[in-house]
């Protein structure tokens, strides 16, 4: 579904400077000329094509910018980045938008994308490599509750009849380097 | 030939027909791989959509170990590659990342498996161990997204048409097919979020390798595998047409051609059975 825009926009450029900081990308180069939505593979998904956010941002509709589908259906494909004749690295503005709207406590439109990601990080804080089975268990469990678990488990028995689920972590404990990694990032993030 | 490995969290896991078939064909080309000492995750497609320091520390961490062993990495997965990639042009860029002291001077390379071993091992190597030519096999060949995208990270020279993972099938005696769909995005990272999105984009490439005459595909990404290799019952259900393409690691046709022992142990791990497919063709 394509978002509807208010009908008259006033221009204000601190969403576009918060955004522009934090990629270190210029969004104000983009001439509209579309090639990034031409070659994205998600478009069907999206309700705001690519080459349209970077112009609400632009303008600073950050409230429509960040509650929209596109940023959490954006598969971090890197055709956009690659294709685009000013350098705008959508692919890594399309990142910073998703950091913003998770620091800003922004409810998102798909709401079990960020759920996944937050319980992904959490295994490797865990162990400091992703422990696959329980990664999974537990963003099922989230995301879909016990029901969901107990049906995905077929699934898992499956895997592990075909020995692709290591039942132990590496190691019970991440380097104290790693540790300080999550510390720091946790820190600025 | 000695060379570092990070061989990525899935390899031990969800991918260990994979990280088996790697092992296996190394050892028969004569490359030591090296697992890089207590390697952590790169921060996969999680740690970028959530924080930029986080992402770019964690895979720095894994470059400074490689740095300071000396030797080159070569990585099988595309996600692992593309993060230690960016840390890598972050680290040249003279960037500064807390927790990361050692000063990375870009002396060793970073490669992914499938170009090592086509740029690094050589055609001439692979040739020489090849016993039983892949002869009626009609694969094409996918790279996803990560491999060679974007450019300025991966340092592609032809990041919409590359070549390498076809040169081996045709080094193995592959009748490898052309198609237009090498780099397109199977949609692996919103596989477990957004599944019905991530079919749409599974059941386009399965369409379109059979238009190009394809009868099987072949992979050089743990996720960009099990995406395509996993749900094919699943899209058969949703669309009412038959999928039934077998999926391979070109490690594991690798392994195949060279007359490997243990192919039908890896392959016996995948979601859609190739073994059918491959007593058909006599290959097997
Ligand atoms: S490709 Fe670049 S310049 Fe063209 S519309 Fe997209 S962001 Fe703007
Ligand atoms: S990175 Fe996201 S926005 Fe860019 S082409 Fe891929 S899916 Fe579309």
């Amino acid at each position: 579904m394509v978002a509807s825009l208010p009908e008259s926009i006033v221009p204000d450029s601190s969403f576009r400077k918060q955004v522009e900081r934090l990629s270190g990308r210029r969004v104000s180069a983009c001439f509209q000329c579309e090639k990034c939505t031409n070659g994205c593979p998600l478009t069907f998904a999206m309700d705001i094509p690519p080459h349209k956010l970077i112009r609400l941002a632009h303008l600073g509709l950050k409230d429509t910018v960040l509650n929209s589908d596109t940023i959490w259906v954006c598969a971090s494909c890197e055709t956009c980045t690659t294709r685009c004749p000013n350098g705008i690295d959508i692919a890594h503005i399309m990142d910073i938008l998703r950091q913003v709207s998770q620091r800003e406590g922004i409810r998102a439109s798909k709401k079990d994308v960020p759920v996944f990601h937050s319980t992904f990080i959490a295994s490797m804080k865990r162990w400091g490599r992703v422990h696959e089975m329980e990664m999974a268990a537990m963003y099922t469990l989230k995301s879909a509750g016990l029901k969901g678990l107990m049906a995905q488990s077929k699934l898992g028995l499956e895997m592990f009849k075909k020995g692709k689920i290591k039942l132990l972590p590496y190691r019970l404990r991440p380097n104290s380097q790693v540790r300080n990694i999550f510390k720091n990032a946790g820190r600025k993030g | 030939m000695d060379v570092s490995y990070y061989p990525g969290c899935s390899l031990s896991g969800t991918a260990r027909d994979y990280g088996e078939s790697v092992e296996a064909v190394s050892g028969t080309l004569g490359v030591a791989l090296k697992e890089l000492p207590d390697w952590n995750c790169c921060g996969s497609s999680s740690a970028h959509v959530t924080n930029d320091e986080l992402s770019v520390a964690l895979a720095a961490r894994n470059l400074e170990i490689a740095d300071k062993i000396g030797k080159d990495v070569a990585v099988p997965c595309a996600m692992c590659y593309s993060r230690l990639k960016v840390a890598e042009k972050a680290l040249l860029a003279g960037r500064e990342i807390e927790g990361i002291s050692h000063k990375y001077e870009g002396s060793i390379h970073v490669k992914h498996l499938v170009d090592f071993f086509w740029e690094n091992v050589g055609e001439q190597a692979i040739l020489e161990k090849v016993k039983k030519p892949l002869e009626g096999l009609n694969p094409v060949c996918y790279y996803g997204c990560l491999i060679t995208r974007p450019p300025e990270i991966t340092d592609a020279v032809n990041p919409e048409d590359p070549q390498s993972m076809d040169n081996i099938l045709k080094t193995l005696g592959a009748n490898v097919k052309n198609w237009s769909y090498k780099t397109d995005c199977c949609g692996g990272s919103l596989i477990l979020t957004l599944p019905e999105i991530a079919h749409k984009l599974i059941q386009k490439l399965l369409d379109m390798s059979q238009e190009a005459g394809a009868d099987c595909i072949v992979a050089a990404c743990p996720m960009c595998h099990s995406n395509l290799d996993g749900w094919q019952k699943e899209i058969s259900q949703e669309t009412g047409r038959k999928y039934d393409i077998p999926i391979f690691y070109f490690t594991e046709l690798m392994g195949l051609a060279f007359g490997d022992a243990s192919v039908k142990k890896w392959l016996h791990r995948h979601g859609t059975d190739p073994i059918p497919f491959l007593h058909e063709k006599e290959l097997l």
